[in-house]
């Protein structure tokens, strides 16, 4: 089989999400690469260095800049005629750009898999993660997402791809892109951090989260997530949030202060391998799946242990 | 503009699904089902873009049980103008939903189409987008914010990184994420009035869609247990679990 796997970047360099896709295009077949973008050369270089990669398509055009679903889609369905799977990351460009493709080639996409069972057969989750469904495609071609916290990520060297420029398809002239206010931070990114503190609704406030979670995550060298409570009431940016309609994160350590453990928010960091959960009530059900659990007020506790590390 | 606005019918987000002992999937029997949480969002935005004089209809559809009809209710209740069930008892999949409300969106000719960006049940994240690729139409995905200009609709959207504003060129379809809105909850006067509200019953087959599911489910088990762990009695029995793992570095 030969797999096209989308390359997520920013025109600058390969997004680690790429690489648990290309592993999972491995275990179907051949890896082939597409690198859309703008002045993204390097990116393809960059991709075609990944282990077990060969041949990078690169459709480099100003119209493929910000990725638009809309001047995406019909470059990927040309490049859909010699490849017989489509595999994105399930990241919001992934989730965004999969089904427009998919509806085009006429086939039903597989959402999220978590396994690669047979050529046509995967895993996947329905009811935020508390079912695992076993799924064969009867489609003629594949369309898939990927979980990133599914699959290994292929090495980002020994790889010995070769890149060749594919025309782009021009402007659909159906959408066009504004603008974005992207988070800047020193901080790991979520999906890779080794280290979570994620903070929830008992935090209070902006100023409150940020003197109590940061100083934490600081000392540990962390990424920072949070509940949905905590982002829609403004404490941090809805990018930090965690769960079934946010981002699944699987970290070595995923420290939980003040979140309750709603089915929404384990679906997003109950594959984390050491789960730490500190709260109030000895009977929130983040305890249920919490490794090590701390009962107590996280004004006092969160501090403290600031202090002693 | 006439706004179309998708909404499903699902287990209750309160509800901690339990996977069946055959294997053949989730135990719906007796389960409390309401209106998808994103359709929600989705059916309250179409209402906003209404009072702020942008939408002049607003159509709900729903595909699936005769159930459905309490979910199309409870979007006329909202303040949705009329509903169309599309009555099947058969698995539905995104292609299929999608093929369907493509050819409403043919014969009702909306401005915008709003769905959820993503149904709960089987956390699918596709029906917008394929609406869209199949009326060849744009997407604005994840909505934080939307506002119409003119002929072009502008969405904020929830991405990876953050924030991002895409254009659109009207008709297109928006995908609602949780901030967008908070729905409100229907009172009395309107639930008694959504009972007068038309609503037309149709089957796949009047829309000509083949609807034979693409995928197969082969079986569906429960994800591995995670057990719970140990209570630790202070922060400095918390320190010494850090230690054995070697954390901090
Ligand atoms: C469609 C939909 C999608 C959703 N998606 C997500 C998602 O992706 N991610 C997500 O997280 N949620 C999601 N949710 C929301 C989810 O259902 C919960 O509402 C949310 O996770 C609760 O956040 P929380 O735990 O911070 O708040 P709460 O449930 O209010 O919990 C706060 C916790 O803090 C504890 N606490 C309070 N004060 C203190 C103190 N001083 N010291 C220590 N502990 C304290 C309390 O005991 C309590 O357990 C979704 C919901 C819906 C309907
Ligand atoms: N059977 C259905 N009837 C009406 N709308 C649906 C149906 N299935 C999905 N949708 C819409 O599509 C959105 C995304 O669903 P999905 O792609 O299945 O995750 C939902 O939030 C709904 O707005």
């Amino acid at each position: 089989m030969k797999t096209l796997v989308w390359v997520e970047h920013d025109n600058a360099s390969v997004k680690d999400a790429t690489l648990a896709v290309v592993t999972a295009a491995s275990k179907l077949g051949e890896v082939h690469l597409l690198v859309a973008g703008s002045g993204c050369a390097a990116v393809a270089d960059e991709a075609a260095r990944i282990e077990g990669v060969g041949k990078v398509h690169l459709a480099d055009d100003v119209v493929y800049a910000n990725a638009l679903a809309e001047n995406v889609a019909p470059l990927v369905v040309e490049l859909m005629g010699h490849h017989d799977a489509f595999l994105a990351p399930a990241t919001t460009t992934g989730k965004n750009i999969a089904p427009r493709v998919a509806a085009l080639l006429d086939v039903m996409q597989i959402s999220d898999i978590l396994s690669v069972e047979g050529e046509k057969t995967f895993t996947r989750p329905i009811y935020a993660g508390n079912a695992i469904a076993t799924v064969e495609s009867t489609d003629a071609k594949l369309v898939i997402t990927v979980r990133g916290t599914a699959f290994a990520k292929a090495a980002t060297s020994g790889g010995a791809g070769t890149v060749e420029a594919v025309a782009g398809k021009g402007d659909s002239g159906l959408s066009s892109f504004v603008g974005s206010e992207l988070a800047k931070s020193e901080r790991p990114e979520l999906t890779s951090a080794k280290i979570i503190v994620s903070g929830g609704r008992a935090l209070k406030d902006a100023e409150t989260f940020k003197a109590v979670i940061f100083p934490l995550a600081d000392k540990l060298g962390a990424g920072i997530g949070a509940s949905r409570a905590a982002v829609d009431a403004g404490y941090v940016p809805n990018d930090y949030q965690v769960g079934q309609t946010g981002k699944i994160v699987a970290p070595q350590v995923y420290l939980a202060v003040g979140i309750s453990g709603a089915i929404q928010h384990l679906a997003g960091m109950k594959d984390s391998k050491v789960i730490i959960a500190i709260n109030k009530d000895e009977d929130a059900p983040i305890f249920q799946v919490a490794d090590i659990g701390l009962v107590g007020d996280l004004f006092t506790l969160v501090p403290e242990l600031t202090g002693k590390l | 503009m006439k706004a179309l606005v998708c909404v499903k019918r699902v287990i209750d987000y309160n509800v901690k699904p339990r996977v069946k002992a055959d294997g053949t999937g989730v135990d719906l029997a007796n389960v409390k089902m309401s209106m998808n949480p994103f359709d929600e969002i989705a059916v309250e935005e179409a209402i906003r873009l209404k009072e702020k004089g942008v939408v002049t209809e607003i159509v709900a559809v729903s595909v699936g049980p005769q159930k459905a009809q309490e979910t199309l209710r409870t979007a006329l209740a909202m303040g949705a103008d009329r509903a169309i069930l599309v009555m099947t008892d058969d698995e539905m999949e995104p292609l299929a939903v999608a093929k369907i409300v493509k050819a409403i969106a043919d014969e009702e000719a909306p401005g915008i189409i709003i769905t959820g960006k993503q149904a709960i049940d089987d956390d699918n994240n596709q029906v917008g987008q394929m609406i869209a690729a199949l009326l060849g139409r744009p997407q604005g995905t994840f909505a934080n914010e939307i506002t119409v200009e003119g002929d072009a609709i502008v969405v904020k959207r929830e991405v990876d990184g953050g924030l991002e504003t895409v254009k659109l060129a009207a008709p297109a379809i928006v995908t609602t994420d949780l901030r967008l809105n908070e729905p409100r909850y229907a009172s009395l006067p309107n639930i008694m009035k959504a009972k007068n509200k038309p609503m037309a019953q149709k089957t796949p087959a009047d829309y000509g869609v083949d609807t034979t599911p693409r995928l197969k489910t082969l079986k569906v088990v429960e994800p591995p247990v995670r057990v719970a762990g140990i209570k630790v009695p202070d922060v400095d029995a918390l320190v010494a679990k850090l230690k054995e793992m070697g954390i901090p570095a």
